[in-house]
């Protein structure tokens, strides 16, 4: 599946596109299908969120896990700094990458 | 240290307006993204890879306590309690607001401090040599020069859209302490004859092409300091590549160009310059010089140290460096703990490094591009003192140059450019060699970790080096070996295949054992290297 | 600021091959150096902006007031409120941008900075020499 990751423009949070929002928690990405490119635009036009972009993702048991390494830290934060990381809906997302 | 007046608080207070203003105009959408990153960039403001983050100049390095006290509250109020000390004398915040940045701005500019071009296509932070004004090899003070090339280059009208980023080194010894022939322009301020001057180097650089600098004059009047630097940066502005942004940094340039043809623009444009009245005259540079004259040092103090603790003496031996003046001493706080996060410091050491310098350092302090903190001032007497302190604050590390004292980019964990971690590869190192006998036993070790080949993890320059890869979406490590940033810069030459995260851990361990039986007596691992070359290396690594 | 000149510029190379034309467009890359010998009868150059990101216009505009040139000199193209203080600096005297700018921001960019720490192509003083008298 293809979802959108960008960030909260005052906040810097990284954040998920939902499908009619946006959420720091990976697990309420919604599929974009071939819609990224007028999301985008017009997200980016709201100025809820900066520096959009489609990331691929698959479906796990634990939820909604997008494919590539990068975006899988940026979805629950530093490995090395895990009293940092996003408290996830997936317990075990502290295990992605590590 | 350099103070103020108010002209110089007009300036950083004005970017502070400025800033401010655009950051209003970005949230009211007359900005875009597109039009506005630039400016941020200018400003030091990147997104990561998971929020903003700022970068701010520590301007050749050096802090005094106020400003370091500062640096902590920031990280306290509008961070999470930590900051990242980087290659080039700046520190980074991970954890930035864009709303607050406009007041993070203000509170930095109370302590005369900035974030002005510590990013974009412009001039960045001057760096400088972390041991000036306390080393016993030093010509003159660098840092006089760098302030007065920081005033030249802030805001410089011309240029601040340049093909790429700028960095200049500064620096005042034979021995080069900031990887200054690895920069975009590099000084070593000399004197022949009784006359103080600037050697040139440019175009060096790291990143994808790396490249030493080669001299392109060997004597600047002083006086002329700036007008040689204001032709070498027109001529870049003009010719430097703008089609291909990993071909634009002067480097490119310089060796497209060639270093005589460059050598001859750069000429031809500073017989035109020279006569334009660009540089401050003579009395300005003796007013910041005014600035960095010698503390008040104590005559007559004892060089006896009591060694009785045996790991006092283990850091004294490895953590402090000759002064200039008897009974003192360079004091390196290492920010390499075994396991911990390279050139991270948390708000609470930052105020107990704070504490140390005001108390034991003519309240100075310098950052260096190893990403450790120096006390460039300390009576030998108060060394027990201070080392007491930092053990209490997991401060004590006693591995400076070793191969524990690892230069780490922040890599995929924060990083959106990256293509692999470094932290958890240092750790990894760190672990394997945290026995402190074996890291003496292997001598002067510098070892680099980038997470990318933008190389801000200088791997280019380790005598080993790691570089982190993305293969087929999977961390993959190259490993080199041979690099320097010394004064004998060298760069690292690719061993051969790269190393899963576990793998590069072992391959370190191979070199280093290989060098063990290699060494005759007294060699440094890239002696040894250099006499015998890759092909033993290789041979232990894939045969 | 003059009042601009309304002559449509022609380009480097058709001015340098025509003796009658006052007004001259550079676009970025072009030697403003090649102008030089012309400077006493023109009334106008232009200097081109394709992207805001592109500096040289920077250096070209200073080469030329160095060199004397006292006609219009002209920021045309992406040229961007946050831009036009340094440009000023070099010695632009006109603004040409693609996509009108906000007058007070414009004004607000303009008046800004109220001191500078180099010497440019403008008459401002730097800090150094307020220094030092």
């Amino acid at each position: 599946m293809k979802i959108l990751t960008g960030n909260d423009l005052k906040t810097g949070d990284v954040v998920w596109w939902t499908g009619e929002s946006w959420s720091r928690h990976v697990s309420d990405a919604a599929e974009v299908g071939d819609n990224s490119v007028d999301v985008i635009a017009i997200e980016e036009a709201a100025r809820r969120a900066t520096a959009i972009y489609e990331v691929a993702a698959d479906h796990t048991a634990g939820g909604i896990l997008p494919v590539h390494i990068k975006e899988k830290i940026r979805a629950t934060g530093p490995t090395v700094r895990p009293d940092l990381k996003l408290a996830p809906a997936d317990p075990a997302a502290g295990s992605w990458v590590i | 240290m350099y103070k103020y007046d108010h002209y110089d608080q007009a300036m950083v207070d004005t970017r502070v307006a400025e800033f401010r203003d655009q950051v209003e105009r970005r949230i009211a959408g007359k900005l875009s993204e597109d039009q506005f990153k630039p400016l941020r960039l200018m400003n030091g403001l990147y997104l990561q890879l998971h929020a903003y983050m700022l970068r701010v100049a520590i301007p050749y390095g050096t802090l005094d306590s106020r400003q370091t006290r500062m640096l902590a509250h920031i990280a306290r109020k509008y961070d999470r309690g930590y900051g990242h000390f980087t290659t080039r004398q700046n520190i980074q915040y991970n954890w930035i607001r864009l709303e607050d940045a406009p007041d993070l701005l203000a509170d930095l500019a109370t302590v005369e401090m900035h974030a002005i071009q510590t990013s974009g296509n412009c001039i960045r932070n001057i760096s400088s040599d972390q041991y000036a004004g306390a080393a016993a090899d030093e010509v003159v003070d660098p840092r006089p020069f760098a302030e007065l090339l920081r005033q030249w280059s802030s805001f410089h009208p011309e240029f601040s859209f340049l093909p790429r980023k700028f960095k200049i080194a500064v620096i005042a010894s034979e021995t080069d302490r900031a990887a200054m022939r690895l920069h975009d322009i590099g000084i070593q301020i000399i004197e022949r004859d009784g006359e103080i001057a600037a050697r040139f180097y440019a175009g060096g650089g790291m990143g994808r092409t790396p490249m030493i600098g080669p001299l392109i004059r060997d004597f600047v009047p002083i006086g002329e300091l700036i007008s040689y630097s204001e032709a070498i940066l027109r001529v870049y502005n003009r010719y430097g590549r703008r089609d291909n942004k990993f071909k634009a940094r002067i480097k490119i340039l310089v060796h497209e160009m060639g270093a005589e043809k460059f050598i001859a623009e750069v000429e031809a444009e500073f017989a035109h310059l020279r006569g334009l009245n660009i540089d401050a005259p003579a009395a300005e540079l003796a007013r910041i010089k005014a600035f960095f004259t010698d503390p008040p040092f104590e005559a007559g103090l004892p060089d006896e140290i009591d060694r009785l603790d045996p790991d006092f003496a283990v850091w004294l031996d490895q953590n402090t460096h000759p002064h200039k003046r008897p009974g003192y001493a360079i004091v390196t706080i290492s920010l390499k703990p075994i396991g911990g996060i390279p050139g991270d410091a948390s708000a609470e050491q930052m105020e107990l490094i704070a504490d140390l310098a005001e108390r034991h350092s003519f309240d100075e302090l310098r950052v260096t591009h190893a990403q450790n903190i120096v006390l460039p001032h300390v009576r030998k007497a108060d060394l027990a003192t201070i080392w007491g302190a930092l053990a209490e604050a997991g401060l004590a590390e006693p591995n400076l140059d070793l191969v524990t004292d690892i230069i780490a980019c922040p890599g995929l964990d924060y990083c959106s450019l990256a293509n692999a971690r470094s932290i958890p590869v240092a750790q990894k190192i760190a672990r394997r060699f945290a026995d402190q006998q074996r890291q003496r036993d292997l001598g002067e070790l510098k070892l680099k970790i980038s997470g990318c080949i933008n190389a801000c993890g200088h791997h280019h320059a380790g005598h080993i080096g790691i570089l982190g890869v993305d293969r087929k979406g999977v961390e993959n490590y190259q490993l080199l070996l041979g690099g320097s940033g010394a004064e004998d810069a060298s760069l690292g030459q690719i061993t051969g295949p790269g190393f899963d995260e576990d793998g590069i851990v072992d391959a370190v361990e191979t070199v280093t054992e290989t060098y063990k039986t290699l060494r005759a007596d007294g060699e440094r691992f890239l002696d040894t290297y250099r006499r015998v070359g890759m092909t033993p290396f290789k041979e232990a690594l894939y045969g | 600021m003059a009042e601009p000149v309304e002559e449509p510029a022609v380009t480097l190379d058709a001015f340098l091959d025509q003796s009658n034309a006052t007004s001259v467009r550079l676009e970025e890359g072009e030697d403003a150096r090649a102008l030089i010998p012309h400077l006493d009868r023109l009334s106008l150059i232009e200097i081109g902006f394709g992207s805001f990101g592109d500096g040289r216009g920077y250096s070209a505009a200073r080469i030329l007031r160095e060199a004397g040139y006292q006609g219009e000199l002209r920021a045309e193209g992406d040229v961007l409120v946050d831009q036009i203080a340094f440009m000023r600096r070099c010695g632009f005297d006109s603004f040409a941008p693609e996509r009108p700018l906000d007058p007070e921001d414009a004004a607000r960019a303009l008046d800004r900075w109220s001191e500078v720490y180099q010497p440019a192509a403008d008459d401002r003083t730097p800090i150094w020499s307020k220094r030092h008298g």
